[in-house]
This record gives structure tokens, C-alpha cells and sequence, in this order.
């Protein structure tokens, strides 16, 4: 009986151990295989339900930030827009000389210098400024981009590329500042800034915006320059500083291109 | 699932009293079938309110409390989801600029966001804006190709994380654009750039052969592709130069596929690529059905789209 005892321990020490080792292969060293991919695609639309919890969440924020933009900041007395010329635009003068006037200061106050020119883009104006109350909400269709201001100085050489520039893109970007004379052949007859003729070796101050400064929208004469300073003001804010300083908007009409007689 | 958690219950008491026979049938068949659900979104943009009715391009579209729901109910639906996002979850509407993504973070952060990867816009408010705002969020950030060694952001954002869902190891890294050019240097500072599929390649290898991943999903900010860019790094080239993923989702391009897209990558296998256009106007829905059956062992997978 003892015997048989201990061969039936022996047998089934055995087991274990092959049932051990059967587990080990088939279990720890099988992986498992993708066999199936089943890829959708779901639309969020007004036909599926709002988290009320999240609603809730962000309700006071939307409250603020409408309240916020659409409070009344200032009067504008005329549309301004950048369809309405070939060289200047209502609006893009108004951005130029605003800029200008409101980054000055800071500028002054940083470095002793001045802002001789402004130039902006064209395609940086993503909406008109309508006839009527004029909000922060303004501003942001305006200019929804998070550029800054930054002053970069110029040869007077290289304005005259910037001069090049503006007339071989046919584009009112908006330019404050200078005053190109021109040919009928649209040959650059005389550049003058302050109501003087540009001096090729003397360097000029031109605010733009840090997308442009870094040579966006090609502007390839702004990249080079050793000189330049980031004003950590943003067009955006700007714009909102002066609506706020302002009752009614101030108009600017200036003309940047004189075709000679 | 109950059902089929029942089933191995059943089967590995039955195997613990009878030994043999039994408990072989309980690593096969039915109850080794798994199912994991990714879902996913990119290039929201700051965009928490659905667009008005009278919206001229999006009418009636998007909106994070609708989105919560959907997700909310597919929750209810399986019991193994993962939820993603490609990047660029900063920036187009003032929701960004007045309170500087605490708001996108703490959504989503409701909606359980699993994992998310750095797109461009992220970077908007400096690379300090954004370790600002992490606090606010209770999942992972993932980049494999920024190297942060040298910013605030060093040790926080790791280049891959390992999930478990059912018994599955899922890898998940991360991939970022070249910031060069495309956004200031004051704002993403000693941020460095490498190359995408070099970074790949180790981490692949990595998720594979130390982590034993049994999926890996790659979450990309490359973009989908550039046609006038034709040899510009993007997810169409990642997945044809590399092996081993198994899913990329992407992001920058806001492009909207109809259905995910499929390449083949350097072993001749299939790569799933999928991008849900912007503003989570769509939520992307990946399934994948897992099996230890050996008949699958050297069988090519069927992807149904």
C-alpha cells in the first residue's frame, strides 16, 4: 500500500510539472494577434446631446468673455476696409499710423529712437472695422493672430528694397511713413521719410509685426538685420488700447505711392 | 463581456479542481477575445462652443459638452477605451486668449482624456504658458522627437507611455513638427527638434522588444501630407518608412479623411493612419479585435473601414 501511495505522489508530481510546463507554453508565451480593425468616424453636430456637467463648467466663462467682447469701447464714423484702393486702404492706413503712434512711446522710452515707418500686411487684416459701435470683439475679428510688435532697423538701402517690395506685390499692405515717387513705368523716382529724401548709409526704425519681421509673406529685407527689438505687444492689445483711449476712431488717409507728372 | 468574464471564472475554477483537460481550454478560444477602442481627436482649437447655426462653413457643428456625451455612451458601450489627442488643443477662440487653455485642459480632463502629444500652437503662450497650464490637466503629455532636456518642461513630457487594457499592452508615443519657422523661438526656446523617423525607430523597438507592447499607436503632429512638399516628413511617410506601428493619428493638417487611410510599412504590413480634420467637429473610432488564437498567427489583418 505504501508503495502504491507514493507512486500515485510520484504520477501526479509529474503532472504538475508537465501541466506547469504545458500552462508556461501556451499561456505565458502567446500573444495575442490583432486580427480585426474596425475604423469610424463620428460627427458632433447639434443632434447629439450636451453634458449638462460640462455645460454647467463652462457657462460663467462664456458670461465673462461675452460680456467681455461685446461691450461698447469706441465709435468708428466710416467703414474701413482693404478693398478700397489699389495702393492704400482706409483700413490699412489706420493700421499703420495706430501702430505707429502707440508703439512709439514704448519704443522711445526702451531705446531713445523713433519709429520712422509702419508696415504691415495686407493679408494680416482678416475683417473690416463697420460704420457703428466698435468692441474688443472688434479687435479680435480684426487681428485673431498672437502678433507682436517689433521694431527692426533698416539701411536706407534696404528701404528701398521695402520700396521694391510694395510696388512689385501691387498689394495696399499697410504702410505708414514713407512716400514713394514713382515713374509711369512705376520706376522709383525718390523715397522720402519725414518729408526727406532717404540717406542710403542712415538707419530707419520700421515697426512691423514679429511674422513679418522674421521675412512672412516674403519680406525677405526684414531678415538680415542684426537690429531688431520685440515690443512684447501685441497688435491685437494694441488695437484695444486705442479703442479704449479713443471716443471716436480717428481716420487716416495717407497716400503712400505719387506717380510723377 | 460580463458573460465572458463569467466564462474564465467558470474555467479556472474548473481547471484549479480537475487539473488537466479543462484548464487548456481556458487560455483559447471565446474568453481570449479582446476588444480595444481608441478614439480620438485633433487640431480642436480651442473650439468648446459648437459653431452657431448660422455659421457659413460649420454650421451646427462641434461642440465639447456634445462630445462628452458621445464619449460618455461609448464608455457605457466597452469596457476598454483609450482617448486621444493628436495636438494643437491651444488657440481659436477667446476662450485661449482670456484664460490661456485652463478651460481645454479641465474639459477634457471631465472627459477623461487618456494621452495626448504638442502640436505647434501649444507652443502659443511659450513653453511656459503651457507647463502653466498642465496642472489643469489630469492626463499625459507625449513627445518623442522634442528633446526638453533643456527647458521647464525636461522630465514632464516623456516620449511614450504604456497603457493596460484587458491583458493588452498598448504603447502610445508622441511626434511633433519641425518648430522652426513655424513658431518663434522666444516661445518655444531650447526646444530641440529631431528627426521623426530615426526617433521612431528606437521607440518602436523599445515598445516592441522591451516593453512587449501588443499595439502601438503613434499620435503625430507631422501633418498627413504636403503635395507641393513631396519629401517633407508626414504621417504617409512615417508609416512607409518604419515598422511596427500599428495605428498613427494625426493631426496639423485639419485634414478630414473620409476613413482611415492604409499604407504598408517597411515589413510589407499594414499601417492605419487616420486625422478627423479640426475644432472636434469629429470624434475618430478605432476598434481592434484581439485573439490568441494561433490560426491568426501568420495571417494578414482585416481592417474594415
Amino acid at each position: 500500500m505504501r508503495v502504491k501511495v507514493k507512486k500515485i505522489n510520484a504520477f501526479s508530481a509529474y503532472f504538475v510539472i508537465l501541466l506547469t510546463f504545458i500552462s508556461l507554453v501556451s499561456c505565458k508565451s502567446k500573444s495575442y494577434y490583432n486580427y480585426e480593425v474596425i475604423g469610424s468616424k463620428i460627427n458632433i453636430n447639434e443632434k447629439n446631446d450636451t453634458d449638462a456637467k460640462i455645460e454647467k463648467f463652462i457657462a460663467p466663462y462664456r458670461t465673462h468673455i461675452t460680456k467681455d467682447l461685446d461691450s461698447v469701447l469706441a465709435y468708428c464714423p466710416e467703414t474701413l476696409e482693404k478693398s478700397n484702393g489699389k495702393w492704400e486702404t482706409n483700413i490699412g492706413s489706420f493700421l499703420a499710423n495706430i501702430t505707429s503712434n502707440l508703439a512709439n512711446p514704448i519704443f522711445e522710452k526702451r531705446t531713445d529712437k523713433s519709429i520712422d515707418i509702419c508696415l504691415l500686411n495686407h493679408g494680416g487684416i482678416r475683417s473690416i472695422i463697420p460704420k457703428g459701435n466698435v468692441t474688443t470683439r472688434t479687435a479680435y475679428n480684426v487681428m485673431p493672430f498672437e502678433n507682436s510688435v517689433i521694431v527692426v532697423g533698416l539701411s536706407g538701402l534696404k528701404i528701398k528694397e521695402l520700396a521694391d517690395y510694395f510696388i512689385k506685390e501691387r498689394k495696399p499692405h499697410p504702410l505708414h511713413g514713407l512716400k514713394i515717387c514713382v515713374n509711369k513705368n512705376l520706376e522709383i523716382t525718390k523715397l522720402e521719410i519725414n518729408n526727406e529724401p532717404i540717406d542710403n548709409s542712415r538707419i530707419y526704425y520700421v515697426a512691423t509685426s514679429d511674422y513679418l519681421a522674421n521675412g512672412g509673406d516674403n519680406m525677405t529685407f526684414f531678415v538680415e538685420s542684426q537690429e531688431k527689438y520685440d515690443l512684447d505687444y501685441k497688435i491685437r492689445n494694441l488695437l484695444i488700447d486705442y479703442f479704449n483711449k479713443v471716443d471716436t476712431l480717428e481716420m487716416y488717409s495717407e497716400k503712400i505711392l505719387i506717380e510723377d507728372n | 463581456m460580463k458573460r465572458r468574464a463569467f466564462i474564465k471564472n467558470t474555467a479556472a475554477t474548473s481547471s484549479l479542481l480537475t487539473f488537466g483537460g479543462l484548464s487548456l481550454t481556458s487560455f483559447d478560444s471565446v474568453d481570449s477575445i479582446k476588444k480595444l477602442t481608441i478614439l480620438h481627436t485633433n487640431d480642436t482649437h480651442s473650439h468648446i462652443d459648437p459653431f452657431p447655426a448660422d455659421d457659413p462653413r460649420n454650421p451646427n457643428q462641434a461642440g465639447a459638452a456634445r462630445r462628452a456625451t458621445v464619449i460618455d455612451k461609448i464608455r457605457k458601450e466597452e469596457d476598454n477605451v483609450l482617448l486621444l489627442d493628436a495636438g494643437d488643443i491651444f488657440q481659436g477662440t477667446p476662450y485661449f486668449n482670456y484664460y490661456g487653455g485652463e478651460l481645454e485642459f479641465k474639459i477634457m480632463s471631465m472627459m477623461q482624456y487618456d494621452l495626448a502629444t504638442l502640436g505647434n500652437h501649444d507652443f502659443d503662450n511659450g513653453i511656459d504658458g503651457f507647463y502653466s497650464q498642465l496642472p489643469h490637466a489630469k492626463f499625459d503629455f507625449v513627445s518623442a522627437n522634442y528633446d526638453f532636456k533643456n527647458t521647464i518642461l525636461d522630465g514632464i513630457v516623456k516620449p511614450y507611455k504604456t497603457f493596460k487594457k484587458a491583458g493588452l499592452k498598448i504603447g502610445v508615443f508622441g511626434l511633433g513638427v519641425e518648430l522652426e519657422g513655424l513658431v518663434d523661438k522666444k516661445l518655444y526656446k531650447e526646444t530641440v527638434y529631431n528627426n521623426p523617423v530615426d526617433i521612431t525607430k528606437d521607440i518602436v523597438r523599445q515598445l516592441k522588444e522591451v516593453e512587449k507592447c501588443d499595439l502601438i499607436i503613434c499620435l503625430s503632429h507631422l501633418g498627413f501630407k504636403y503635395k507641393s512638399e513631396p519629401n517633407k516628413i508626414c504621417d504617409v511617410l512615417l508609416a512607409q518608412q518604419t515598422k511596427d506601428i500599428d495605428l498613427i493619428i494625426g493631426g496639423h493638417t485639419h485634414t478630414f479623411l473620409d476613413k482611415p487611410v492604409i499604407e504598408k510599412n517597411t515589413d510589407g504590413k499594414d499601417v492605419l493612419i487616420n486625422q478627423v480634420g479640426c475644432y472636434g467637429i469629429n470624434l475618430g473610432r478605432i476598434d481592434f479585435y484581439f485573439s490568441k488564437d494561433e490560426k491568426y498567427a501568420d495571417q494578414t489583418k482585416n481592417i474594415v473601414i
